[in-house]
């Protein structure tokens, strides 16, 4: 995973609340077995409408994706962070997040910020293609601060593999299973 | 102070609680399905890594694979392929497609006795949430974490916070598992759960078959809660005793001493607590494209201007015009094209007799048409053995294989643009069920009547038979 201190670049608003994985990138793209490629489908069945947010001039190569409240809400799909990722976007800003999509963007070092939604509006007011900061190292967006839990605002400021990290702790895991006898046995099974 | 459900199964699964990491949780069950695997797997491969644990983890088909004769179209015969080859390379167990044990992964695992009372479990599903029934602390993951899972039967997890839902009162005779659990989303709202885990309490739930449990907690996550609970009682030990992957004899007895312990003390804190009296709950039916979206079957096609805040004024409008509703329309009004009773949400067999006890004797409405798919290949067998599938035939329903079919639109299973759908399922995001259908979550109970009448049904007007 790539180190992310921070970014500078342009934004695009889509304004909308609960926007779920469905339609981040829908059904039919995830019969794929590959994990590139897929900022070709994003918001694949929305962006046939020429009035759609991102098909606006202004949101081309925009790297931040300012929207609204419980963003990424439904599917487990990691398939909708890719998308996004693979599309361009660095980071998305919102009231807050759908928490599986949360935590799938945060393993693939897309960041996720969550501000009060009066700090959202703020910032969606300057338009598509506005040019905004985010620092991770100081924790702000333009001219606001976020929270970020500790433990993952480390790993994505270094790049740390999440499976790396845990393979630290074999001799806890390999205590944990010696102490605890398995549950069941999918082998054993008829 | 005393301590939940919740806290008794998180505290006995913490490997660690390294500063640099989230607290690292084991994993007893790790459950894998086509679509959200092969990354993962391909993930071990690159970095030369094995699945540290076959034994707790089993694959199976179930979100691409046809319900009928029809072929798999290329791409997802490429990817049911890709987890065959997967499972064999690797050393995981698959109930393939044609096995005779194949099915919804979240019907398989309680069927099998894999899911059991106080273990954790995961699976690259939202809906994993479904396990939480057993008393198992049970979650969708992403693939990343997949990936994470095979390598380590490890997980970082932050500690969620708790949400006790009490359901109090008894539900009317028509209403059902499925009513209580679309009217609690309607009330806390697709993000009221985000963040805890949600533990269903009080006398409605415990008088609930395993069925129901599992129909309550699989819809957690459309609340925003990614895990949903209930204590194991009589009922879920009943259900249990004799399944395959269940301990036997002085094991089983021994079993039931520790599950005996897990459920919530009566002091113990949570950090939320929503009541919700089922005294008076309707059969619920969403209207939009949000399963938050809900009204009772005797209510009304809601008005956006009735909703004071600007998002949901905004969410509402676009959602009534991707539906093609009115505000205003009477619910029992709305006319349906297709049916669809399934999902592991509604496609055990006590869904299906409910469904059965329904249409038993009469005929699918001429302009609509009607499928009934098995949550898994043993319930498949189960309801034959009932005579149930000929009480769907006889009816006009079609009977399938088992398979998440019209749920997910990912099989030949879809509605066509345009086409209004009353479905068992969990989700009437837009597109779900196929790109520009129409999808409205109801109880099986429902679906079932608004397939003879060809429009939305009150059921408690019926004369229901309970359901055993």
């Amino acid at each position: 995973m790539k180190p992310f201190l921070r970014t500078t670049g342009r934004v695009a608003v889509l304004d909308r609340a609960d926007v779920d994985t469905d339609q981040i990138v829908p059904k039919q793209f995830l019969k794929r077995i590959e994990r590139s490629g897929f900022g070709d489908f994003l918001f694949f069945d929305w962006a046939k409408d020429p009035d759609f947010e991102l098909n606006h001039p202004d949101a081309e190569g925009a790297t931040i994706l300012l929207t609204g409240r419980n963003f990424g809400c439904g599917s487990s799909r990691e398939h909708a962070a890719w998308a996004l990722q693979d599309y361009g976007f660095d980071v998305v800003v919102a009231p807050s997040f759908g928490d599986i999509f949360r935590s799938n963007s945060l393993k693939i070092g897309m960041l996720t910020v969550a501000l009060p939604e009066d700090e959202v509006r703020a910032l969606m007011a300057a338009g598509h293609g506005a040019e905004l900061t985010v620092d991770l190292e100081e924790q702000t967006v333009g001219p606001y601060r976020f929270e970020l839990d500790p433990v993952d605002r480390r790993r994505l400021l270094e790049g740390l593999d999440d499976i790396g990290l845990t393979l630290r702790h074999e001799a806890e895991i390999a205590a944990f299973e010696a102490a605890h006898p398995s549950r069941v046995d999918t082998r054993a099974l008829p | 102070m005393g301590k939940t459900l919740f806290d008794r199964v998180w505290e006995a699964h913490l490997v660690a609680e390294p500063a640099d990491q989230a607290p690292l949780l084991f994993v007893d069950l790790h459950l894998v399905h086509e679509v959200t695997s092969a990354q993962a797997f391909e993930g071990l491969r690159l970095a030369g890594r094995g699945v540290r644990r076959p034994e707790l983890t089993l694959a199976t088909m179930d979100h691409n694979v046809p319900t009928d004769d029809r072929p798999a179209d290329e791409l997802a015969a490429a990817q049911l392929e890709a987890l065959r080859r997967n499972c064999e390379a690797f050393g995981v167990r698959l109930y393939a497609t044609g096995s005779g044990r194949e099915g919804i992964v979240h019907v398989i695992g309680p069927e099998l006795g894999l899911s059991q009372p106080g273990m954790t479990i995961v699976c690259g599903d939202s809906h994993t949430s479904t396990h939480g029934a057993l008393g198992a602390l049970a979650f969708g993951i992403g693939t990343s974490e997949v990936e994470h899972v095979l390598a380590t039967q490890t997980l970082p997890q932050r500690r969620p916070r708790t949400m006790k839902l009490e359901f109090s009162g008894s539900p009317p005779l028509g209403v059902t598992a499925k009513d209580m659990i679309l009217g609690a989303i309607g009330r806390i709202g697709v993000a009221g759960g985000t963040g805890y885990v949600v533990e269903y309490a009080g006398e409605a739930v415990r008088r609930l078959p395993m069925a129901g449990r599992m129909t309550i907690c699989n819809m957690s996550i459309e609340a925003g809660a990614r895990a949903g609970m209930i204590a194991p009682d009589e009922t879920t030990f009943a259900f249990l005793e004799g399944r395959p992957a269940v301990p036997k004899g002085a094991e089983w007895e021994r079993a039931l001493d520790r599950w005996r312990e897990l459920p919530s003390d009566p002091d113990a804190a949570y950090d939320r607590v929503v009541e919700l009296d089922v005294g008076g709950l309707a059969p619920q039916v969403s209207w939009g494209t949000n399963p938050g979206m809900v009204v009772p079957v005797d209510g009304v096609v809601p008005d956006p201007s009735d909703f004071d805040d600007p998002s949901e004024r905004d969410a509402a409008e676009r959602a009534l015009t991707y539906m093609a509703l009115e505000p205003g329309t009477p619910i029992r009004d709305i006319e349906v094209d297709r049916v669809f009773i399934g999902s592991c949400t509604n496609a055990r067999i006590e869904d299906l007799r409910e469904a059965a006890s329904v249409v038993a004797g009469k005929r699918v409405h001429p302009r609509v048409r009607a499928l009934v798919v098995p949550g898994s290949a043993g319930v498949k067998r189960q309801a034959e053995e009932e005579g149930l599938d000929r009480v769907f035939e006889t009816a006009g329903f079609e009977w399938r294989r088992a398979g998440c079919s019209m749920c997910l639109g990912m099989n030949p299973d879809i509605l066509q643009p345009g086409e209004r759908c009353a479905s068992t399922s969990n989700r009437n995001f837009e597109g779900r069920q196929g790109r520009g259908g129409r999808t409205h979550l109801v109880s099986p109970a429902v679906a079932a009547a608004t397939a003879l009448a060809g429009h939305f049904v009150d059921v408690r007007e019926l004369a229901l038979e309970p359901v055993a």
